[in-house]
């Protein structure tokens, strides 16, 4: 467990995603089996584990420490596992030694009841400081270091020079301790074999539109769709196995019962997933506040699904029936699909429709004053185009309608990480308002990229000279309505939030150009942010 | 006599009112006994300062010539009278010429053990229990979570990190002394014989502690020779924490955060500070230190001073030893 522990403790601290692989894919290839394996499960959030209540482990200190200081100890570190795997002392003649993380895993999981006391109690005294703490964390559930599941799937495919999207397809048919799957990656056997295919397959991603991309593009070799602003998903109903995917790979299918039942047709498709009508009930398809309603959960209520009925929009086709349609053309995909759709349930399905146009600059019109607000853009693909996971540029395109701009005033800084370390590159900034009769900033979001290196320097200077308060590594910064700093931030979407004080947040904010030309009085009120929410829904 | 009115607190430090000097003062007064050189402890402008050599040569190098009035160098074990109170030195392990100062009059003995720590220290002499009425002992972890792990394992963790991350600059936030020339002479024990880089504000004391014979391997300044960021990557760079929050830090190719301290023990305290790869070295003593060394000692009372107070006094009352928080101000309960 050692090993596992001193890596929990590097990718808590490592900023860097290249990093992080990198301490993962080493310890990948040093560590044995089965730990490794239940390694990638905690990390991957795959492990079930029975937990401990943080009630327990406090008891089980408790009966040799002396509790006014341990109560001091608690209120100096803040977290229970942290402060237990540091006071810990284990009986004298007891030496730490290192307990396998799959020992330890196993030994957990056919643990009754009755006994789990007395085993963790003796895992605690056997443990050293670091390994204690990466227990305490796995058994009280909830690693919380920073890593997702796809990074770990990097981590993956970089310690087996395997392509990632091997691994994601993978993925979902295998299960800890990954046991064949690390035997492959090591050159030991052959791929595994699936025995569930209604798994994952990695999607087909577009690149965005840069500036020059569609010199020399010729528009009737491309088909143009909305780009509708809901989640992509993929469903699979493979040999009566249905399943609901984001386009990360994660299974959603326990948030959207009633797209599942409704997907009687087999085979694996690709599209967006929304709320309110499809264009087969002529009812308006609804925002994506009004989507996040339904996302994130694990069960839903009657009431939800007759308030925000969800739909999937359909783009693509993977699997028709049992056969792979991946290396079919677009147009041939798209003609299957149609059919499919049109045998589904029209309160649950329908296709994506294509956007007519002859010219760039007409799509261009289009892109830029789309008919319905759900719609963020145009898609853009080659009519030939195989299906191809990943994010290959030339065969899809997206084109983004403009984004939102306001202008707003810089409140708080702080360091960024890595190379950033020495410059204030996180930004929080503000709008005014009227609180009490008193105009006001207040923050409306965070922004730490869009600008260039040189526009950092002024920012970090700025931030530097102009410290009003410290709060640990933020700092507030002066922002009065004659003084202070101005930025215009895009963002592509609003959202209402009770999260934050102002009650919007952006999405995808980011700094556009410094406005070094405005004084803060000049910058946006928050009404105009309110507006623009209200305008959409 | 009363241990009390031996030694008090007054507001300009720990007060000896019979020998008519206070020891390690905050403010400038007409004589004073300097434990170690960390600036919160030995500030210049006093009349008279009374410390070892390497203390007095230490507040040389941070103050200048006229650091005060006049200074006299004692050496340890020696026994000098001060208007009738018995002074003594005895090495402290804290730092390069650190000591504990014994005082002593009408028979009642009161040890002030100034910064220290018991573990093996390549850069000085290792800390000396002496038996007294009185042992006032710092408390800076003085709380049952700090268990120091051992300093090779530590240093092992950054050539690991050299190994593993080898396009990376390695930069160590430490303490200027003391801290700053432990981690050179750990790693070079370790065998790590390339050259260390260190920031400006180590070169002189650096540069000291090698006169003391203490083998520091090649030292190099952390300059730019030609602007070539590719220069650093892969080395180890040392230089004081609050200078990688600097400007100074961006000559570093992609730089890998690392502090060397007793407060990286605790998670939260590392990633406030943005450090990528914690190492526990700590020129205090941990908890267990602390406790043995009052068992050790076993003195009539302790009294408790900068740090955490409450924890060592509550452990004191639950052994039964006569204990109380000593609250003296001006000190640096942070810095290490």
């Amino acid at each position: 467990m050692k090993a596992f522990a001193e890596l929990l403790d590097r990718l808590v601290l490592t900023p860097q995603r290249n990093a992080k692989i990198r301490l993962l894919a080493d310890y990948f290839v040093t560590a044995s089996d089965p730990d490794r394996g239940y390694a990638l499960a905690a990390i991957a959030g795959t492990l079930s584990l029975a937990t401990v209540k943080p009630a327990m482990i406090r008891d089980l200190l408790l009966e040799r420490m002396d509790e006014v200081l341990f109560r001091y100890s608690y209120d100096y570190v803040g977290d229970l596992a942290e402060t237990v795997s540091l006071v810990w002392e284990p009986p004298s003649g007891v030496v730490p030694d290192d307990i396998p993380l799959g020992d330890a895993i196993e030994k957990l999981q056919t643990t009754g009841r009755a006994d789990v006391r007395s085993v963790v109690r003796d895992m605690l005294d056997r443990l050293d400081t670091s390994a204690r703490f990466a227990f305490l964390k796995l058994v009280t559930g909830g690693l919380r270091i920073g890593v997702s599941a796809k990074l770990a799937k990097q981590a993956l495919a970089e310690m087996g020079g395997k392509d990632v999207t091997e691994i994601e397809t993978l993925w979902h048919g295998l299960a800890p301790p990954y046991l064949p799957l690390f035997q492959w990656l090591t050159g030991q056997a052959e791929r595994p074999v699936l025995s569930t295919p209604a798994v994952f397959h990695s999607v087909m991603l577009a690149t965005p539109i840069g500036e020059g991309d569609l010199d020399g593009l010729d528009p009737k070799d491309f088909a143009a769709e909305w780009k509708w602003d809901g989640i992509r998903v993929q469903l699979a109903n493979i040999g009566g196995t249905r399943r609901l995917y984001s386009r990360s790979g994660d299974e959603i299918s326990g948030a959207f019962p009633d797209v599942l039942e409704a997907a009687d047709f087999s085979g694996i498709i690709d599209g967006e997933l929304l709320v309110g009508g499809t264009s087969r009930t002529n009812r308006a398809t609804r925002t994506f506040s009004d989507l996040q309603q339904r996302l994130n959960r694990k069960t839903v209520s009657r009431k939800m699904l007759d308030e925000y009925p969800a739909f999937i929009r359909a783009y693509d086709v993977l699997f028709s029936g049992e056969t792979d349609v991946r290396p079919e053309g677009f147009l041939a995909r798209r003609a299957m699909l149609g059919d499919l759709m049109e045998r589904a349930s029209p309160q649950h399905f329908d296709l994506s429709p294509l956007v007519p146009f002859s010219s760039w600059e007409e799509l261009d019109q289009l892109r830029s004053d789309p008919p319905d607000p759900v719609i963020e853009g145009v898609m853009l693909k080659r009519l030939d185009s195989p299906y191809t996971a990943g994010r290959a540029k030339g065969p899809w395109f997206k084109w983004k309608r403009a984004p939102y701009n306001v202008d707003a005033v810089l409140m708080y800084a702080q360091r960024g990480h890595g190379k950033r370390s020495s410059y204030y590159s996180d930004f929080t900034f503000g709008v005014w308002t009227e609180i009490d009769g008193k105009e006001t900033l207040v923050p409306v979001g965070k922004a730490y990229f869009g600008f260039t290196d040189a526009e950092l320097e002024i920012l970090d200077r700025f931030v530097r000279d102009n410290t009003t308060e410290r709060f640990g590594p933020v700092r507030a910064v002066r922002a009065e309505p004659d003084f202070g700093f101005v930025v215009e931030v895009a963002f592509e979407g609003l959202n209402r939030s009770t999260r934050h004080k102002s009650g919007v947040a952006m999405r995808f904010p980011r700094i556009a150009r410094l406005r070094q030309d405005k004084l803060p009085h000049e910058a946006d009120r928050l009404e105009t942010l309110q507006a623009m929410i209200e305008s959409k829904s | 006599m009363k241990p009390d009115a031996l030694l008090y607190p007054a507001p300009k430090g720990l007060y000896c009112e019979i020998g008519d000097f206070y020891i390690d003062p905050v403010q400038p007064v007409d004589r004073a006994l300097i434990t170690h050189g960390h600036s919160d402890h030995a500030r210049a402008g006093h009349g008279q300062v009374l410390a070892t050599r390497e203390t007095l040569d230490i507040m040389r190098i941070r103050y200048g010539e006229g650091f005060c009035g006049t200074s006299q160098a004692v050496a340890l074990g020696e026994t000098i009278i001060v208007n009738g109170v018995e002074v003594r030195f005895h090495p402290a392990g804290h730092v390069l010429g650190s000591a504990q100062i014994s005082v002593m009059a009408k028979g009642t003995r009161i040890v002030v053990s100034g910064d220290y720590k018991r573990r093996r220290d390549p850069t000085c002499l290792a800390f000396e229990p002496v038996p007294c009425d009185v042992f006032i002992t710092e408390a800076t972890f003085g709380l049952p979570v700090f268990h120091h792990p051992d300093d090779r394992a530590e240093m092992q963790k950054l050539l690991t990190s050299l190994k593993q991350f080898p396009e990376r600059t390695h930069v160590v936030g430490a303490y200027a002394l003391g801290k700053a020339q432990r981690v050179i002479a750990l790693l070079r024990e370790q065998g790590y014989d390339e050259p260390i880089y260190i920031h400006g504000a180590l070169q002189k004391l650096c540069d000291y502690y090698r006169s003391e014979g203490i083998d520091l391997g090649e030292i190099r300044p952390a300059t730019l020779a030609a602007d070539d960021k590719q220069d650093f990557a892969g080395t180890v760079v040392i230089g004081p924490p609050a200078a990688f929050a600097d400007r100074w830090a961006r000559r570093f190719v992609d730089p890998l955060a690392i502090f060397a301290s007793g407060w990286m023990m605790i998670r939260q305290r590392a990633k406030q500070r943005g450090v990528e790869l914690p190492l526990v070295i700590s020129d205090h003593c941990d908890w267990p230190e602390l406790t043995q060394t009052i068992r050790e000692i076993g003195p009539a009372q302790v009294w408790v001073t900068h740090g955490r107070e409450e924890a060592l006094v509550r452990w004191c009352e639950l052994e039964g030893i006569a204990a109380r928080p000593l609250h003296l101000v001006g000190y640096d309960d942070e810095g290490e």
